[in-house]
C-alpha cells in the first residue's frame, strides 16, 4: 500500500511536470491541442494525488505502524477520527494534505475556464503546475508520508520494523478546533496561487487590464475567507486548549499565517480601485505576488525550522527548497513586471487627499507596514544572527505598539472611507455624513471619561467603535429608505433587496461591521484579570464579582487518558450561577503528556475562564487559576458575522460580467477540434 | 508629481517615522537574546544584565519543586544551567524532564537564571529515534 501512495505521488509528478512544459510549447507552437492535453494532465494529476491521499488514509484507518507517519501520529486507542485526522498530525502527512488542496484548486481552475480565456490560460496553467511540481517534488524525495521504519539489526543489516504500538496524536491536537485550522488554513495560503497565476499569465500575455482581477475575485474572496477563518480558529483553539488564558501570543507560526491574510486584506481593497478607476496597475501584481510568496514563506517558517516556535514542525533540510524557490518565483515576477512596466500605465491620478482613492491607498499602506513590522519582528532572531552573530528576539510589547495604532487607524479608515466620494470629496458632503457619527461617537467619549476610564486606547478604541458603527448603520438606512420610496416595499424586505442588489457594496459593509464588533472584543483584553489559589474541596476563591467554591476532586480513566477534575460552583452575588469542572489529562499514548482542559463560562460581556493547574507539591492542595476576560465573545461573534458578510459578497449575482470573455459555443468547438477561429 | 501626491506622501511619511519610533520603543522594551546553553557558558560576561531567552533540554529529575519556587537544569552540548522559576504563570503542559525548553529572564549574582517565562516543547525523542532507524 505504501509503495502504490509513492507510486501515484510520481505518476502525478510526471503529469504536472507534463502539464508545465507542454502548456508552455503549446503557446509558443499556438498549438491548442498540446495546450490542451497540458489541461487534462494537471486534471489528471489531482486523480494521482487523490489515490495517494486515500492510501494514507487507508494505512491510518488500519493503524499500519510499519509506515513512519503512521506509527509517529497514531495509537491504537485513538479513535478513527483523530485516526484520519492524523494525517496532518505530522510534517510528512501534511505535506500531502497540502499537495492534494494545491492541485485541486489547479484542477478546478483549469476546468472553469476550459472554454475562456485561451491565450491567457496556457500561462495560468504553466504557472499552477510549476508550483505544484515544485510541492510534489519535496513531498516525494524529501517528505515523503509512505517512508516505512526500518532497523538496524546488530550485524548491520537493514530490516524492515513495526512497532507493536504507535507514539500517539499529539494530544494537544485533539480538539475539533485544531483538527479543521490546518486544512482551513491550507486553503487559506494555496488559493493565492490562483490570482498570483492569473497574474503572471496577464504580465506574459501582455493583458493588463482588469481581466485577471475580475476573473479571480472570486478565489481571492473565498481564499481570504479561508484565511481569516484559519487564523480564528487557531485563536479559538489557543484560547481553550493551552489554559493560557488569551488567544493570541504573537509567536512566529501564528505571525506567519497574519501576513499573507494582512497582504491579501491591502490586495482586496486596492483591486477595487484598478477596476474602477485603472489605477494601481504595478502596485496590484506586486500586491499579487507579495501575498503569494507571503503564503508560501508561511509554509517555510512553519517547516523549516528556522525560527524556534512552540508549534513548528522543525525539518531544516527542507528550508534551502523554499528559499531558493522563493528567490526565484520573487526573480522572474519582478523581471516580468519591470519588463511589461509601459503596459501597467495609470490612466488616472490622484486628485485629492479627501476621496475614495485616497483612502484604499492608506488602506494599502497601514496594511502594508503592519505587514512589515510583523515580518521584521518575526525574522529579527534571524536578521540580527545574520548580522552581529547573536539572536535577539523581539516580544508582544513591539508587536503591540505598532499594531494597536495600526488597528486603529483601519478603524477609523473603515468608517471614513466609504464615505469619500471618488476623485474628490467636497467638505459640505463631508459635513453631512460624519455629523452623527461624530455626535455618538463623542457622547460613547465622555460617557468612558465619566466612567473614569483614562486608558487612552481603550478610549479611542471604542469611539472609533462607535463611529464606524454609525457611519455603516447609517448608510443602510439610506439605501433602505431610497428603496422603500421607489418600490413600496416594507423596511425588512427593502434592506434584505437593497442588499441582495448590491452584494459588494453592503456585503463589504458587513464584513466592516464585523472588524468593528472583533475590534470590540480586542480592545476588551485591556481589562483582562487573572488570580490563582491552591485549594482544597470546600475553600473558596474570589476573581471580579465571582466566588468559586471547590466542592469535589476526583481521578479517572478512559483508554485515551487518565484525569483529574475538579467541580467548582460559581456564585455571584450570593447566587450559584454555574458549576464547572476544569481538568488536567495525562494522555496514555504520549509519554504521559498533559493538556489542561480548561472550563469556560462565556457571556457577551465576560468569559470566566478556569484552569486546573495542577497539584500542589504535597500532593493535598490543587492549583486554581481563573481569569476573567472581557468581551472576548465578540471576537468570535464580529468572526461569524466576517463570514456571514463575505459570503453575501460571493453570492453569485445574475448580471455577472464573467460573460465578458466567454467564447460562443462554436468557437468552444472549434478549439476543441483544434481549428482556430480568429 | 501633483500636490495630491505631495499630501499623501507626506501623510504617509509621518505614520510610518511614528510607527517606527513606537515599534523602537516596544523593541527595546522586550528584546532578548537568544542563545542555546552551551552559546551562553561561552559569552556569559557579554550578556550581563540583558534579558535572555535560553534554550535547552530539561534534565530528567533535575525538577525540584521547593516551597512556591521551582528549580530546574537545562542542558545542551555538554553544558548545564541552573534555571529559578521566578514567573507567576503556570508552567506549560509540555514542560517535565526531557522537554526541549526555552528559559526566559536575567542572570541573578549566584549564576542561576531568573527566569520570567518559560516555553516548553514536547520532546521530539520519539521522532528522532524513528527517524534514525528510517532510510
Amino acid at each position: 500500500m505504501s509503495n502504490f501512495g509513492t507510486f501515484c505521488l510520481l505518476l502525478a509528478l510526471c503529469l504536472s511536470l507534463y502539464g508545465l512544459f507542454a502548456s508552455l510549447l503549446g503557446a509558443v507552437l499556438k498549438q491548442h491541442r498540446i495546450v490542451r492535453s497540458a489541461e487534462r494532465a494537471a486534471i489528471a494529476s489531482c486523480a494521482g494525488i487523490l489515490l495517494a491521499l486515500v492510501s494514507l488514509l487507508y494505512l491510518l484507518a488500519t493503524s499500519d505502524f510499519s509506515v513512519t507517519h503512521v506509527a509517529q501520529s497514531t495509537s491504537r486507542d485513538l479513535p478513527l477520527f483523530y485516526k484520519l485526522a492524523a494525517l496532518w498530525g505530522a510534517h510528512d502527512g501534511s505535506m500531502l494534505l497540502w499537495v492534494f488542496v494545491t492541485a485541486v484548486f489547479s484542477g478546478i481552475v483549469v476546468f472553469q475556464n476550459r472554454f475562456r480565456y485561451r491565450d491567457m490560460m496556457p500561462y495560468v496553467v504553466a504557472v499552477l503546475m510549476f508550483n505544484l511540481s515544485f510541492f510534489l517534488i519535496l513531498n516525494i524525495f524529501l517528505s515523503n508520508p509512505f517512508n516505512e521504519l526500518v532497523q538496524v539489526l546488530p550485524d548491520g543489516t537493514m530490516q524492515k520494523f513495526s512497532p507493536p504500538d504507535g507514539r500517539g496524536l499529539n494530544p494537544l491536537l485533539q480538539y475539533w478546533a485544531m483538527i479543521i485550522h490546518p486544512p482551513i488554513l491550507y486553503l487559506g495560503f494555496i488559493g493565492f496561487v490562483v490570482p498570483f497565476a492569473f497574474a503572471i499569465a496577464a504580465l506574459i500575455t501582455r493583458q493588463l487590464g482588469d481581466t485577471w482581477i475580475r476573473t479571480t475575485r472570486r478565489w481571492t474572496l473565498v481564499t481570504w475567507l479561508f484565511l481569516g477563518v484559519g487564523l480564528i480558529l487557531g485563536g479559538k483553539w489557543a484560547y481553550v486548549e493551552l489554559g493560557w488564558g488569551g488567544y493570541w501570543a504573537w509567536d512566529p507560526v501564528e505571525n506567519s499565517s497574519l501576513m499573507p491574510w494582512l497582504a491579501g486584506t491591502a490586495f482586496l481593497h486596492s483591486v477595487i480601485v484598478q477596476e474602477r478607476k485603472g489605477m494601481l496597475k504595478v502596485w496590484n501584481v506586486l500586491l499579487v505576488v507579495i501575498t503569494y510568496l507571503l503564503g508560501i514563506f508561511g509554509t517555510f517558517i512553519t517547516r523549516s525550522g528556522i525560527i524556534n516556535s512552540v508549534h513548528a514542525f522543525a525539518d531544516s533540510k527542507l528550508g534551502i527548497f523554499f528559499l531558493y524557490y522563493m528567490l526565484l518565483v520573487l526573480g522572474g515576477s519582478l523581471f516580468l513586471i519591470a519588463d511589461r512596466l509601459v503596459y501597467l500605465k495609470s490612466e488616472r491620478r490622484l486628485d485629492s487627499v479627501l476621496s475614495r482613492e485616497s483612502a484604499f491607498l492608506f488602506n494599502n499602506l497601514l496594511l502594508l507596514v503592519a505587514c512589515f513590522a510583523v515580518l521584521w519582528g518575526t525574522m529579527f532572531p534571524v536578521l540580527s544572527n545574520w548580522v552581529e552573530g547573536t539572536k535577539i528576539t523581539v516580544g508582544p510589547p513591539f508587536f503591540n505598539n505598532v499594531g494597536i495604532p495600526i488597528g486603529l487607524m483601519l478603524l477609523l479608515l473603515t468608517g471614513v472611507g466609504p464615505l469619500f466620494a471618488w476623485r474628490k470629496t467636497s467638505v459640505e458632503s463631508l459635513k453631512k455624513a460624519f455629523l452623527r457619527p461624530m455626535i455618538m461617537a463623542l457622547l460613547v467619549c465622555v460617557a468612558l471619561l465619566l466612567a473614569g476610564m483614562r486608558n487612552f486606547y481603550v478610549l479611542v478604541s471604542f469611539t472609533l467603535c462607535m463611529f464606524v458603527l454609525v457611519t455603516i448603520a447609517q448608510e443602510f438606512w439610506k439605501g433602505t429608505r431610497v428603496r422603500i420610496g421607489s418600490t413600496g416595499e416594507n423596511f425588512a424586505r427593502a434592506l434584505v433587496n437593497l442588499t441582495l442588489k448590491n452584494k459588494r457594496r453592503y456585503g463589504g459593509y458587513v464584513v466592516h461591521l464585523s472588524v468593528v464588533l472583533i475590534f470590540v472584543g480586542l480592545t476588551g483584553n485591556a481589562f483582562n484579570r487573572e488570580t490563582s489559589q491552591a485549594m482544597v474541596p470546600g475553600d473558596e476563591m474570589q476573581i471580579g464579582r465571582y466566588t468559586l467554591k471547590m466542592t469535589d476532586y476526583h481521578e479517572g480513566d478512559t483508554p485515551n487518558y487518565q484525569y483529574g477534575r475538579a467541580t467548582l460552583e460559581v456564585y455571584s452575588g450570593g447566587k450559584l450561577i454555574r458549576t464547572m469542572q476544569p481538568e488536567k489529562r495525562f494522555y496514555k499514548a504520549s509519554e504521559g503528556q498533559s493538556t489542561t482542559e480548561v472550563a469556560l463560562y462565556s457571556k457577551p460581556l465576560e468569559d470566566l475562564y478556569v484552569v486546573l493547574a495542577g497539584t500542589s507539591n504535597d500532593g493535598k492542595k490543587y492549583e486554581i487559576t481563573a481569569h476573567v476576560n472581557p468581551l472576548v465573545w465578540w471576537v468570535w461573534f464580529g468572526a461569524a458575522v466576517m463570514v456571514a458578510g463575505t459570503l453575501i459578497t460571493l453570492l453569485p449575482d445574475k448580471r455577472a460580467s464573467f460573460a465578458t470573455a466567454q467564447l460562443t459555443t462554436a468557437e468552444a468547438a472549434a478549439i476543441e477540434t483544434g481549428v482556430k477561429v480568429r | 508629481m501633483n500636490s495630491a501626491n505631495w499630501k499623501f506622501l507626506l501623510g504617509g511619511a509621518v505614520i510610518i517615522a511614528a510607527l517606527s519610533w513606537l515599534g523602537f520603543v516596544g523593541f527595546q522594551e522586550s528584546k532578548s537574546y537568544y542563545v542555546t546553553v552551551d552559546e551562553f557558558t561561552a559569552m556569559k560576561n557579554d550578556l550581563h544584565g540583558k534579558t535572555l531567552k535560553i534554550a535547552g533540554d530539561v534534565v530528567e529529575g533535575s525538577i525540584e519543586r521547593s516551597g512556591p519556587g521551582l528549580e530546574f537544569v537545562i542542558t545542551h552540548s555538554g553544558k548545564n544551567l541552573k534555571v529559578r522559576y521566578v514567573g507567576r504563570e503556570v508552567l506549560p503542559d509540555t514542560f517535565k524532564g526531557g522537554s526541549k525548553a526555552v528559559v526566559e529572564g536575567t542572570l541573578s549574582e549566584d549564576g542561576v537564571l531568573l527566569a520570567r517565562h518559560i516555553e516548553a516543547k514536547c520532546a521530539s525523542k520519539y521522532e528522532a529515534e524513528y527517524n534514525k532507524k528510517t532510510t
